[in-house]
């Protein structure tokens, strides 16, 4: 009798396994259920990049694991026989998974990731909050991300095939039912529609990270006290609030354009497809800083902290990434300038579009002035965040040839391109597992593996350049982008050897994360029990145990300095945590209250 | 030394143990008062709490979605410009005309329900609980009015032959004002929502956020339409 009451009067205090481990409110455990969902989905978007590169590599020939499948399986009505017959890539299929590759690693890897994981995680828990400003509107932004992924993934399976307008839709080729698929016109839609929903989950994560930020800093956590995570993570959701309605209208008319008849798109009927491009990219210019400011951020703080030097220049970081999140929303027309536009605003987009070289520059520089003369801890996070910076530093320089219209008009929509973007996008899952192997131990309160985690950062890093640098190469070769067979193109006959060594390569990469999941999931399980602060690190959530608690601190912090007093001459220790309090040297031993 | 400034900081010994270092605490050099941590309650509106952030979470929560909503009706009435700049003739010959003076009158009694809205703000703040049930209704009602005369009006549209597919000429006026129309549609729900918590007198002078939400939210959706309405009737 009394076991059983004190039985229930325990779970009354634990919540029940649903509310805890599926309708959270805490921000914690939403981090985690975003970061799953990311990782789950960065399994499926490299699985069909993987398919995409074996196409480019080994045009037309089967998949290597489609052997074992017999006569009749091929002839049956199965979905892979329909899909990919014989194990080969069609053309339609291949349409597919590059789209599908693309916008599942931008909207559902790195921006769950990313916002959704890191953001959640880490917003309040920085800035001393207990929480979210509004928990309940952050566990739905979890459960409206949800159906948004899993028509996504149902896309897959509907007749004709998921979307293969390239992720950017470009209308007409999107807009009209007819162009997208064979027999049916549901995967375009399906994207539109999933988009349109996730629409809906970032504007709540936005809405309460501004709102947190604005509202609920711990007493003496100044703006200009933030880590600078933070910072990238508050400009991002201004960005992602104000960009994504952009997007959320033009999905809109896309969707009337092929459900009910309207002509927003399709010049037939008076409209206009240039007006989806612009539309698109006014969303999609802006979109890329969303994805890559937060990596920034968490390189930042990486460094520096490995570095055990205060980060170069902390006021000069958060300016240029408010110059660069300006900036975003005035370059969109650099994506257009083989759109036909007026040679003349073209060149104002060259002009803009060169200016955000500036503040990435000054970013650039001040993580290198970081590095300048300090003892570097090389923990695999540090490993991954300086990967984060050499990638970032030749992704962008590779983005200033395409500003310039000159040089863009030669190497426009071909691998040049397709190099850059990964260069930076791809870069970006560098400052993602920077950010894991960093926080790891605060999120699940264990250590994850250094040697696995430097075997991976080697594999992945090699064969990550071997894989995207050769593209330039391949770019400035001609070879177009999006195209199902080169083989088809004699000029391209040449090439076809540095197209299977990047197959080989990229296969490799995707290998190569093996040791990552079995670092991840085994440190779960078995991991090292991790202490409250094992990088002795200054932040707030440092103070916290690991994994912090409902609530997050054991007592109120204050906050009483900047986040990177590495190195100080005050204190015995190379670090000082934020929230510790030190007398003042000129006060005298009672004089002070 | 350590062990003064702990026993005024520390309240549980508990926490105490916990902690493996006992730090020193002093007073927090800036903010005097921790700048929130109290989210959703009910300080918006009196002027003379000091206490926590200037805009309540809830206040600052809506003016943000509300910025997002602005840029999703500037991708809509972009787009419309483009259209309507590109056409020298407008609307297309061959379509109906829109009903311009109906519409105009909606205009108004849209315009006179943000008035109406505004008297139940003021009426709560000195607690008027009745009046705030007028007003409300009368809000309601007015807003209902306009979606009705709306709706009537676009079956007549329908009649005349102007469709979704009548060019871009159907389409921006269908979607644009279409978008206006689901926003009326939920701030009357919302609307109605306060109203029925109003009526179970569950505002009170001090604590009438949930009226000044709904309030804000309402003359945006106001204020939305004359700029439409300029836009698509009579440009």
């Amino acid at each position: 009798m009394s076991e059983s009451s004190a039985a229930t009067h325990a779970g009354h205090h634990r919540e029940g396994f649903v509310k805890h481990y599926f309708f959270s409110l805490d921000h914690k455990m939403i981090g985690r259920q975003f970061l799953f969902t990311g990782l789950f989905m960065l399994v499926i978007g490299g699985l069909l990049a993987m398919m995409v590169r074996w196409q480019l590599g080994y045009p037309e020939e089967p998949l290597p694991f489609m052997g074992g499948f017999s006569e009749d399986f091929w002839d049956g009505e199965s979905w892979w026989a329909q899909t990919a017959p014989f194990g080969i890539v069609t053309s339609e299929f291949y349409n597919t998974l590059f789209t599908m590759h693309a916008t599942i690693m931008i909207f559902f890897v790195v921006m769950p990731i990313m916002i959704g994981g890191f953001g959640n995680f880490l917003v309040p828990i920085c800035i001393g909050a207990k929480d979210m400003a509004f928990p309940t509107l952050n566990m739905l932004s979890y459960w409206t991300f949800v159906p948004g992924v899993l028509l996504m993934l149902l896309s897959f399976f509907v007749p004709g095939g998921a979307a293969g307008g390239g992720w950017t839709s470009y209308a007409p080729l999107a807009a009209v039912p007819d162009y997208a698929g064979v027999e049916g016109h549901w995967g375009v839609t399906l994207w539109c529609i999933s988009l349109f929903i996730i629409g809906f989950s970032s504007l709540m994560g936005s809405i309460n990270y501004i709102t947190t930020i604005i509202n609920m800093r711990a007493p003496g956590m100044r703006l200009f006290r933030m880590p600078l995570t933070i910072w990238s993570l508050f400009i991002v959701a201004i960005l992602l609030l104000l960009a994504l309605p952009v997007l959320t209208s033009a999905l809109a008319m896309m969707v009337f354009d092929r459900l009910f008849g309207t002509n927003f798109f399709i010049p037939d009927g008076g409209g206009e497809p240039l007006l989806w491009q612009h539309l698109f990219w006014f969303f999609g210019h802006p979109e890329v800083y969303v994805l890559v400011l937060p990596a920034m951020g968490v390189t930042s703080d990486v460094l520096s902290t490995f570095a055990r030097k205060p980060i170069f220049g902390y006021r000069a970081m958060v300016y240029s990434m408010c110059a660069i999140a300006f900036l975003s929303w005035v370059v969109w027309g650099h994506h257009m300038f083989q759109s036909g536009m007026d040679p003349v605003l073209g060149t104002a987009f060259t002009l803009t579009t060169m200016l955000i070289a500036v503040p990435s520059a000054i970013k650039t520089f001040n993580w290198l002035g970081t590095l300048w003369g300090s003892s570097i801890r090389f923990t695999t996070a540090m490993w991954f965040a300086l990967g984060f910076v050499s990638l970032f530093t030749i992704g962008g320089l590779s983005g200033i040839f395409m500003a310039s219209t000159p040089v863009d008009i030669f190497i426009h929509d071909t691998y040049y391109i397709v190099a850059h973007i990964h260069y930076v996008v791809a870069g970006i899952i560098f400052g993602i597992f920077a950010g894991l192997y960093f926080w790891f131990p605060k999120m699940f309160g264990r250590m994850m593996s250094e040697t696995l985690g430097k075997l991976h950062f080697l594999l992945t890093f090699v064969f990550f350049n071997l894989t995207f640098f050769p593209m330039h190469f391949l770019g400035v070769g001609g070879h177009m982008r999006r195209i199902y067979n080169p083989e088809q193109y004699e000029f391209l006959q040449p090439w076809q050897e540095m197209n299977t060594f990047i197959t080989m390569m990229a296969l490799c990469l995707g290998a190569s994360q093996i040791f990552f999941a079995i670092n991840f999931i085994g440190s779960l399980i078995w991991g090292r029990r991790a202490e409250d602060n094992p990088w002795e690190a200054n932040t707030l959530e440092w103070d916290a145990p690991s994994p912090p608690p409902h609530g997050n601190f054991l007592e109120d912090p204050v906050v009483y300095r900047g986040a990177y007093e590495y190195s100080s001459p005050e204190v015995e220790e190379d670090w000082l945590p934020q929230s510790v309090y030190l007398e003042p040297a000129v006060a005298g031993e009672e004089g002070h209250d | 030394m350590a062990e003064d400034m702990s026993a005024t900081v520390t309240l549980e010994p508990a926490l105490e143990e916990v902690e493996s270092e006992v730090r020193p605490q002093g007073p927090p050099p800036f903010f005097p008062e921790p700048p929130g941590g109290s989210g959703g309650d009910d300080r918006f509106g009196d002027d003379d709490d000091h206490a926590g952030p200037p805009l309540s979470n809830a206040y600052l929560g809506l003016l943000i979605f509300l910025g997002a909503e602005t840029m999703f009706f500037a991708g809509l009435i972009g787009s419309f410009l483009v259209f309507r700049v590109a056409h020298e003739v407008w609307p297309p010959a061959m379509l109906p005309r829109l009903p311009v003076g109906v519409t105009g009158v909606n205009t108004l009694i849209l315009l006179a329900s943000a008035l109406t809205m505004r008297r139940a703000k003021i009426a709560i703040r000195s607690g008027g609980q009745r009046e705030l049930v007028r007003m409300l209704l009368v809000t309601a009602g007015l807003g209902i009015t306009f979606l009705l005369v709306q709706g009537y009006e676009w079956l007549r549209l329908l009649q005349y032959g102007l469709t979704l597919a009548s060019g871009v000429y159907g389409a921006t006026f269908y979607v644009l004002v279409g978008c206006h129309a689901v926003h009326v549609l939920g701030a009357v729900i919302w609307l109605v929502s306060v109203l029925w918590w109003a009526a179970r007198r569950r505002y009170t002078a001090r604590g009438s956020a949930g009226v000044a939400l709904c309030a804000m939210y309402w003359y945006y959706v106001v204020a939305l339409w004359p700029i439409l309405y300029g836009l698509v009737y009579l440009y």
